[in-house]
């Protein structure tokens, strides 16, 4: 069985702060990490091939310290990583995201199950996954928190959905995108760390993956960021003074009335 | 794609120059000519009386068609087992405000088995045309199938704008059919408005900071938008509004997925998004003990538990509390933030709330420029004296 996890490196939200000043995020110091819902479609992806043999390939578009991400995923016991990094990919919204990532992922044949993390928390969009599904001509499924079975050619899973959950099943091969509770990830050993550090991890471009002109990076994007601007804030309610007793006391005075 | 001339047929009589709607043809002597502006609609191609025109090239995906003024407004109306869901309300109301200012008409689409009956509600709320799929492999919501028949409908119908409320379906939903029809797709969007040329301005909070951003899509047609529920308010209903019904022609079903079980949790999690009353804790709480000080003050008061989403990746309470851009939006009649510092992420989440009260230490924290009520002061001290407060008043 072939499995591609679709990690994304993504500042590490634990360690966003905002300036006061500009109410930008300060990234100078944050770390990038794998975006930890992809820690778990690689995890789940590990799973499946210690159970059932096969290889697992790692993918990621960014820029070339994405790197870093292939090797860590390398390290936890992934046999390839494959970086999709070139200038011209720059500036993709999530259909040209999708659409690179799903000539990658045909690039790579045979392969049996794409897993994408829920969403990306830097963008929070959770569209890729479905995405790619859509480009690659696969069945989906979205929020897998658990696999119940896995064959040759089909997937039964369990989808959180608003209400509870589904059992969906699905022909392979197919895209699904997990949750936090399908597993726990691993910690890399010294061996995989290791091999990580020896691993070549080639880079490709739009050429590499027969990429059509106009429909990958900030060309293929239909959406474009108009403006950006800050939230409207206006001091508009009432100050409550006074020791914390009598803060709380004139609080529920005006809570008990309405 | 792309347009090709039989010069053999073309008798060079102009009907295609007229029938162009984006001045696209000009007529030379061997016949038309097609400049940059020519978006492969095909409008030539069925306008030319003797078929010298036609299209070559793979059928890929509509041709961005902004100028078509044939599109609707269209929202998607989900449905779980025969019920409308409030969110399709809420786009609805505000589909209807963007429908009216573009001087088009407001269309929805209704899948399922059996939902005619539901049309009439639609109406009701707004919708001038209802589009209804029927079909028994419609009854539940699945990905391939509702993403088949939406992309079949919007190639028909064209609309300029499709909504779809962001429910677990609708996020699954939403990035299948873009994705397939190679448009645009933004995700949570918080506001619409319009452009001079009625491009659709859709904002959302901006990636990592503390900021909003619009996006266009200005030359992909539908411009598709998800929105949480509770983002917009539910419009008043006009009994006896009339509008059209209309049989969705349905596409030959390519059925991938199965769903072999439907399991509703009897534990649903804290009812977030139904509670009056919304009591949520922050990072400023400090630690795990004390956030059992909220705990507290909700159950004095019946409300519900909510939280940050920095306490919820410390691991202090679930993700099923989580208010804001990635977890639920609410809209209690009062909401009470204690040590929550009021990022844009979670005030999308909570900001349509009647009353707020914000606890701080700190008197800049931004959470503060939204409150109806503002307590400077620690969350230790105040939380402890306002649960007193209110044991002894109903004692
Ligand atoms: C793409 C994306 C999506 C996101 N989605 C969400 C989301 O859905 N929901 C969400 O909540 N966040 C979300 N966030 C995170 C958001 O940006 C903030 O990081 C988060 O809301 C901050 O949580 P907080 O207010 O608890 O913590 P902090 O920002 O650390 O604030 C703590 C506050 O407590 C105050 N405080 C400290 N000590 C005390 C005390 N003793 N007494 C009283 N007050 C005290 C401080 O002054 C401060 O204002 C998202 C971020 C991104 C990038
Ligand atoms: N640039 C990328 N490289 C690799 N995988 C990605 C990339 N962007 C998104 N993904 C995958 O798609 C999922 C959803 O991302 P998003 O739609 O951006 O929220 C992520 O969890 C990843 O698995």
């Amino acid at each position: 069985m072939h499995i591609v996890a679709c990690i994304k490196q993504v500042p590490d939200p634990s360690q966003a702060r905002i300036d006061r000043e500009t109410g930008l995020v300060i990234r100078e110091g944050v770390d990038k990490i794998i975006n930890p819902y992809d820690l778990h479609a690689l995890e789940e992806a590990l799973r499946i091939k210690e159970a059932k043999g096969g290889k697992v390939t790692v993918l990621s578009m960014g820029p070339a310290s994405a790197e870093q991400v292939l090797r860590d995923a390398v390290a936890m016991g992934a046999d390839q990583g494959v970086l999709l990094s070139h200038r011209q990919f720059a500036g993709a919204d999530t259909l040209a995201t999708s659409y690179t990532l799903a000539r990658a992922v045909a690039k790579l044949e045979n392969v049996d199950l794409v897993i994408c993390g829920k969403q990306a928390v830097d963008g929070d969009t959770a569209q890729v996954g479905p995405g790619m599904a859509a480009k690659l001509n696969m069945p989906h499924i979205t929020q897998v928190r658990k696999i119940r079975e896995l064959t040759e050619d089909k997937l039964v899973a369990e989808k959180l959905t608003d209400r509870g959950y589904e059992v969906v099943e699905v022909p392979l091969p197919a895209v699904i995108t997990v949750v936090k509770e399908l597993n726990e990830p691993r910690i890399p050993g010294l061996r995989g760390m290791m091999r990580a550090k020896k691993a070549e991890i080639p880079v490709w471009g739009p050429e590499d993956i027969e990429a059509e002109e106009d429909r990958f990076g900030l060309k293929g994007s239909p959406t474009q960021v108009w403006r950006t601007f800050e939230p409207e804030r206006q001091r508009k309610g009432e100050m409550l003074e006074g020791t914390p007793s009598e803060q709380a006391a004139a609080l529920w005075q005006r809570l008990k009335a309405l | 794609m792309e347009i090709r001339l039989r010069a053999d047929n073309c008798t060079i009589c102009g009907v295609c120059e007229e029938a162009c709607p984006y001045d696209a043809i000009t007529m030379a002597a061997e016949g038309p000519e097609f400049n940059e502006e020519c978006t492969v609609c095909g409008g030539c191609v069925e306008a030319c009386p003797t078929e010298a025109i036609y299209i070559t090239g793979r059928e890929t995906s509509p041709q961005p068609q902004p100028k078509d003024t044939a599109g609707d407004v269209w929202v998607f109306a989900e449905q779980r087992d025969g019920e409308l869901l409030d969110v399709v309300f809420e786009l609805l109301g505000e589909g209807r405000r963007l429908a009216s200012d573009l001087g088009m008409s407001l269309g929805c689409l209704l899948l399922g088995d059996d939902v005619d009956h539901l049309a009439q509600e639609l109406i009701e709320f707004g919708a001038d045309r209802v589009y209804v799929g029927n079909a028994p492999e419609l009854k539940h919501y699945r990905d391939d199938l509702y993403a088949q028949v939406l992309e079949h409908a919007v190639r028909q119908h064209r609309p300029a704008i499709l909504l779809i409320g962001g429910t677990s379906n609708g996020r699954s939903l939403a990035p299948r059919v873009a994705a397939g029809l190679e448009t645009g797709l933004t995700a949570d969007c918080t506001g619409f408005a319009l452009d001079e040329d009625g491009n659709l301005l859709q904002t959302r909070p901006a990636f990592g900071g503390n900021l909003m951003a619009t996006i266009r899509c200005p030359h992909h047609r539908p411009q598709m938008a998800t929105v949480r529920p509770k983002v917009f308010p539910k419009p008043d209903r006009q009994a006896g509004r009339k509008g059209q019904v209309i049989a969705l022609e349905l596409p030959t079903f390519e059925p991938w997925q199965r769903i072999l079980e439907v399991i509703e949790d009897a534990d649903t999690g804290p009812n977030l998004a139904e509670a009056d009353i919304v009591v949520a804790g922050g990072r400023g709480l400090g630690s795990p003990e004390n956030f059992r000080l909220v705990e507290e003050l909700a159950s004095l008061l019946g409300a519900a538990v909510g939280a940050s989403r920095s306490v919820v990746d410390a691991g202090w309470v679930s993700y099923a509390h989580q208010v804001g851009q990635t977890g639920r939006t609410v809209a209690p009649r009062i909401y009470i933030a204690c040590g929550i510092s009021g990022a844009i992420q979670h005030i999308v989440g909570m900001q349509s709330s009647d009353i707020i009260v914000a606890i701080n230490s700190d008197p800049d924290a931004p959470i503060f420029s939204i409150a109806t009520y503002g307590i400077v002061g620690k969350v230790e001290e105040v939380l402890p004296a306002l649960i007193r407060e209110i044991r002894g008043s109903s004692s």
